[in-house]
């Protein structure tokens, strides 16, 4: 395959980024995009010419590290697939792709396709735990679980935190990886304890953090590589009124 | 130096409270005073620094992802064992104990095994308490699988992401602990040196991948939570950026490595399809609870495998390893595929692989319930390789997975430099010469939870007195200068062959010659081409870029550079093993049948290797002291 890339190239967030073209050729179907990327940086290294910086690491769609908007969707053009899963062979031969970082103002550019997400991080620690210390927990089958209620907690925490949900969102809203967590404690009987802290703390991050609000388009769950649900959103709202409530 | 294991006093099933009852402890109000630094934010490392943290002392814990929740412990999939018994099917911890050291090849260190199983069932506590969703019987019980090389069901799982659920849950713990400001992160911080005082660990030089910055920091003891190399063969299960640097440098600051030629090689990844590959994706080994493992008895079989009739299919473990069958051990079942792929026998367009068929499962217990165990694997499956394993079978190969040699540890996880831990897979204790599935999340786990918070506060409570570590001293001038020298020496290099191309050739170099099967005239060969590469590397490698900001190519290489050493002391240490257990496997020592033969008389120990200025290598030998079980031939037949 033969393929034309427009990379956004960006030195750090307090310069201005652009566009810059790059071709490559004699590409195998079967190869991954970010083996594609590869490719082109060693190309770039054999002449000298610095690396396009991405994010990556397991290449197996689990870490949430990669993180790139491909012809204008996040993680390419597969419905709930990761960047590293995306392969050759969802493109033509020819074909020209622009590849851009994930872009939210709480996501600044580190370098090129590289973008800081410690704002997950920070909506994480204001509440998404449970505070059971090492050496606190009871007998694990004190606690038992409704089957079908442990598989649904599982849908929600599956989230590998990447932020493509955040990346799509016309807002950035981070709602739905903030569901995510609220809906994954909240389901379960040890959650329950810190539920009402929890979906205030963790919703006043987000706001103050420079996500933006949802307004249920869904996109976010398009692109969601865990598919997880827009009923986690519902659930997160429930939960933040109950809060409201009762607090 | 002679090495001490202290292992402590007393019969085996007692050693670990006795070791309690008589260690020293540090008084809630002097934890305070005390500062650990904490490498890698994994399950160990990440449960090491959330405990370490929740205890009282100052932790500062570093990695060098944007994220501690994508640590590689996420990767794992299939499960965690603990000798709960649930089951009612006989397990115990003498159990687990026995079948994790038989597992082993009987190579590993028995009071450390047997502590593994007792506080097994402690940890299950734990993640469930933390919110791990585990798979669940429909009474609300904990549900369990079985795993290979043991007989009973004792792994917890939750479905195909157990890694992540548990990382999650420690990550989670982490961030509570920033929360309340007695841990500090410091992501995409990659650790270069460390930095002795008094003979003692007592700092690190990082390099702030985002700014290019080296920074010094100081503390009262190091933990490296760092996780395996065995990205050293390039293609490989791990992540693209786990590296041995860390494990490295502290080696040649003066501690041991044990066991390095000890790579666990898995089974169940996804086959190379070709030259640009950069990974081989694992499936987990949970599948072959399931999953039948084939190759056509005919060789020059061109038909689909849908179409090969049952009679003309090779079920070649159900046929040499009749009482575990397709649950046999991990390095027993990669040396069976690799002996059916170089008779031929291989599938796929590059006859690499062998046929892992659901089918019989699937007709037995219908196309949900495999979807339930293991839906998301499917899913995975197919995104890579555009096939429908509920409709064919799946194709697989043998890959570098874990590393069960690593830092030699003594019983309380310190090296042999007095304040660097290692826990988890960064140390080389519990597995032996082969790990069992299942029990890499367990060691991690408890290393980092349980077993190191108990045994540091022996060493830190020395340290009371002792007042914040100043940075501003010769020894961390010098370890920074060293590092800054590297920095400088590897982008002056201006060559043009690009480091991946160099590290994928020494990863063929390591896994024809260093791999599944072992001989000396081929490591011998390996050693001289691991020189010559280096020298290329040194002589040609391409660093382009600067060390002010983020600079991937110059951080692949400096790992690089590592590797080349590393490869040549593994293969230094496979060489001066004359006999066969576990992975490691010498062609020149085998039974008839092509079983592994041991030497329980002249190799019964763990090899730790000293690092001897860049000149050679000097082995301490840790004779293996068996007072509980009696070791026999391996069999799984």
């Amino acid at each position: 395959m033969k393929l034309t890339l427009k990379i956004w190239r960006q030195e750090s967030a307090k310069t201005k980024g652009k566009l810059v073209t790059y071709k490559l050729s004699d590409l195998s179907s079967d190869t991954s995009f970010l083996e594609m990327l590869d490719v082109l940086n060693e190309e770039l290294a054999s002449k000298g010419e610095p690396a396009v910086e991405f994010d990556h690491d397991c290449r197996e769609g689990i870490c949430g590290q990669c993180s790139l908007v491909i012809n204008g969707k996040a993680h390419g053009p597969e419905e709930h697939y990761t960047t590293c899963q995306t392969h050759l062979r969802s493109f033509s031969d020819g074909d020209t792709i622009t590849i851009e970082p994930f872009r939210a103002n709480s996501f600044p550019v580190i370098r090129d396709l590289k973008v800081d997400r410690g704002s997950m991080d920070r909506i994480i620690q204001a509440g998404g735990y449970i505070s059971s210390f090492t050496g606190m927990a009871p007998e694990a089958n004190t606690i038992p679980i409704h089957h079908d209620i442990a598989e649904s907690a599982f849908d929600s925490a599956a989230c590998i935190g990447c932020g493509a949900c955040i990346a799509t969102c016309k807002n950035s809203s981070a709602a739905l990886f903030v569901s995510a967590k609220i809906g994954h404690l909240a389901k379960l009987p040890q959650g329950q304890i810190e539920r009402t802290e929890r979906a205030l703390w963790m919703i006043n991050a987000h706001d103050e953090e420079g996500f933006g609000n949802c307004s249920n388009t869904g996109a976010c769950a398009m692109v969601c590589p865990q598919e997880v649900q827009l009923l986690d959103i519902a659930r997160m709202n429930f939960e933040y009124n109950r809060a409201k409530c009762i607090s | 130096m002679a090495l001490n294991a202290k292992i402590p006093e007393g019969p085996l099933k007692d050693k670990w409270q006795n070791y309690l009852a008589k260690t020293r402890i540090v008084n809630p109000a002097n934890r305070k005073k005390l500062d650990v630094i904490v490498v890698g934010g994994g399950l160990s490392g990440g449960g090491a620094a959330a405990s370490l943290a929740e205890l009282g002392y100052n932790v500062k814990v570093f990695f060098f992802q944007d994220s501690a929740r994508r640590s590689h412990s996420v990767a794992a999939q299939g499960g965690v064992n603990a000798a709960k018994n649930y089951k009612n099917d006989g397990d115990n911890v003498y159990r687990m104990f026995y079948d994790t050291i038989k597992g082993g090849d009987f190579r590993s260190r028995e009071a450390n095994v047997y502590r593994m199983a007792e506080v097994s069932a402690n940890l299950i506590d734990h993640m469930v308490a933390q919110g791990v969703p585990f798979g669940r019987e429909y009474g609300g019980y904990l549900s369990n699988r079985s795993f290979g090389g043991v007989l009973v069901s004792r792994t917890f799982y939750a479905r195909g992401q157990t890694g992540q659920q548990l990382l999650l849950a420690t990550y989670q713990a982490m961030m509570k602990q920033i929360k309340v400001g007695k841990l500090t992160q410091y992501n995409r911080h990659e650790i270069l040196d460390i930095v002795i005082v008094d003979g003692k660990a007592r700092g690190i030089i990082a390099r702030n991948l985002n700014t290019g910055e080296i920074e010094r920091h100081s503390a009262h003891a190091l933990v490296f939570g760092t996780g395996g190399f065995g990205k050293i063969f390039y293609l490989s299960t791990l992540a693209m950026n786990s590296n041995g640097s860390a494990n490295w440098r502290a080696h040649k600051k003066g501690a041991y490595f044990a066991n390095p030629s000890w790579t666990q090689i898995h089974p169940t990844a996804l086959p190379q399809s070709g030259e640009h590959q950069s990974k081989l994706t694992l499936m987990s080994e949970s599948l072959r609870n399931d999953g039948r493992i084939w190759v056509p008895k005919n060789k020059d079989e061109n038909r689909a495998p849908g179409d090969i009739p049952n009679d003309e299919r090779d079920y070649y473990l159900e046929r040499r390893y009749p009482a575990f069958g397709n649950l046999v051990p991990r390095d027993v079942a990669s040396r069976a595929a690799k002996e059916r792929i170089d008779a031929g026998h291989g599938v796929g367009p590059l006859k690499n692989a062998v046929y892992l068929d659901f089918k019989t499962a699937i007709e037995k217990l219908g196309e949900d319930t495999i979807k339930e165990r293991y839906g998301n694997l499917f899913t995975m499956y197919e995104k890579i390789t555009a096939i429908n394993a509920y409709k064919e079978p799946m194709k697989i190969s043998p890959a570098a997975h874990f590393s069960m040699g690593g830092l030699w540890v003594d019983y309380e996880l310190q090296t042999t430099i007095p304040g660097l831990f290692a826990v988890g897979e960064a140390n080389f204790a519990d597995h032996g010469a082969n790990r069992l599935g299942a029990n890499s999340l367990l060691q991690a786990s408890v290393d980092g939870n349980f077993i190191l918070p108990n045994t540091i506060s022996n060493y830190l409570a020395d340290d009371i007195k002792t007042g914040k570590i100043s940075t501003d001293t010769p020894e961390f001038e010098e370890a920074e200068k060293a590092v800054k020298d590297q920095v400088t020496k590897l982008l002056a290099i201006k060559g043009t062959m690009p480091v991946d191309q160099i590290h994928r050739r020494l990863g063929k170099i390591m896994f024809k010659e260093v791999a599944m099967s072992r001989n000396e005239k081929g490591m011998i060969w390996a050693i001289e081409e691991i020189k010559k590469l280096r020298k290329e590397f040194w002589e040609n490698a391409a660093v382009p870029g600067n060390e002010n900001g983020p600079n991937s190519e110059l951080e692949k290489a400096g790992r690089l550079a590592d590797y080349l050493e590393i490869a040549e002391l593994m293969t230094v240490d496979a060489l001066d093993r004359k006999e066969s257990c576990g992975a490691h496997f010498r062609e020149d020592y085998q039974t008839e049948d092509g079983e592994a033969m041991r030497d329980d008389e002249n190799y019964m120990y763990s090899s730790a290797w000293e690092w001897q200025n860049g000149e050679s290598w000097k082995l301490h030998k840790e004779p293996l002291e068996f007072t509980e079980v009696k070791p026999t031939v391996r069999s799984y037949k």
